[in-house]
């Protein structure tokens, strides 16, 4: 992909922030249409768009969509399979029963 | 006490849309990457609920009867432009004669973008498949070959390099519109978002 339109997924880190407690900027996700696994930092974004629009670096499938009204936000990440979280390691978490 | 002092005075240009800002210079919106189409293997294509297609190529859409269009455009992220000059093939000469029950129409396009609106604001003299802006063939970055050209809808509804509409016995939301975005997209009405 040579388009240089657009900017790299670091840039989603404030946006992201809003919505969500843990800091995605470090966070994995798999592109559910290629199967790419990758930072979401790589993430290609659109940004010069009614939303923001963040493809795959491998495939330039659509993996997430943020729009921001005043008061509301939608996230669709339909385009992603998964989002993998860095946890820290001495933080209590759920264990299998 | 002149008349001419009551009320407020006229102005030379229209009204915007509530929330617009008039913007002189032609601004490149993109929720991808510029998709490359030869005019060679272009096509246009309306699939009806049944499964019926009428295709066109690049030629054939050229021999239609062409329309010139004045038009103001209202872009969702606030910035409208006046008086805008465009030339295309009228949706009502592509739909003309064509047997379906639908009522709604999702265009799509290369490079995967999606829009829907009502078949009905298709009609009527208010849409066009445009691709000559200003008296010079579409640039791509605004939707070149040929893009669709709805403005009495936000101009999201005006899908670049547009390649097809199908129509639709259920409403189905586009790119946007899956969203958060508005299922109309009227600028009159303010309709930006899902609720508005």
């Amino acid at each position: 992909m040579t388009d240089m339109s657009y900017l790299d997924g670091n840039m989603l880190d404030g946006p992201l922030r809003e919505l969500f407690a843990v800091d995605l900027s470090s966070a994995t996700g798999r592109c559910e249409s290629c199967g790419m696994v990758g930072p979401m930092a790589g993430l290609h974004v659109f940004s010069h768009a009614p939303g923001l629009v963040g493809r795959c670096p491998n495939c330039t499938e659509v993996m997430l969509r943020l729009v921001r009204s005043p008061d509301r936000a939608w996230l669709d990440l339909r385009g992603a399979t998964f989002l993998q979280v860095p946890m820290p390691l001495d933080q209590p978490h759920p264990r299998p029963l | 006490m002149s008349p001419g002092f009551q009320g407020r005075p006229r102005s030379a240009e229209p009204a915007l849309p509530p929330g617009q800002y008039l913007t002189e210079d032609f601004p490149v919106l993109s929720a991808g990457p510029t998709p490359k189409v030869p005019l060679e293997t272009w096509e246009f294509v309306i699939t009806t609920e049944n499964g019926d297609e009428r295709r066109w190529s690049w030629a054939e859409l050229m021999a239609l009867p062409q329309e010139t269009a004045e038009v103001d455009l209202h872009c969702v992220t606030r910035w409208s432009k006046l008086h805008t000059s465009w030339q295309g093939i009228s949706l009502d000469t592509l739909l003309d004669g064509l047997d379906t029950d639908a009522h709604f129409a999702l265009a799509h396009s290369y490079g995967g973008y999606t829009t829907n609106l009502p078949l009905d604001d298709l009609r009527g003299g208010r849409a066009w498949v445009a691709h000559t802006y200003d008296g010079a063939p579409l640039h791509p970055e605004h939707g070149g070959p040929a893009r669709l050209l709805v403005p009495h809808l936000y101009l999201w509804k005006s899908a670049k390099w547009v390649r097809g509409i199908k129509l639709r016995t259920m409403d189905q939301p586009g790119f946007w519109e899956t969203a958060g975005y508005h299922d109309y997209g009227d600028p009159w009405r303010e309709q930006r978002y899902q609720g508005d």
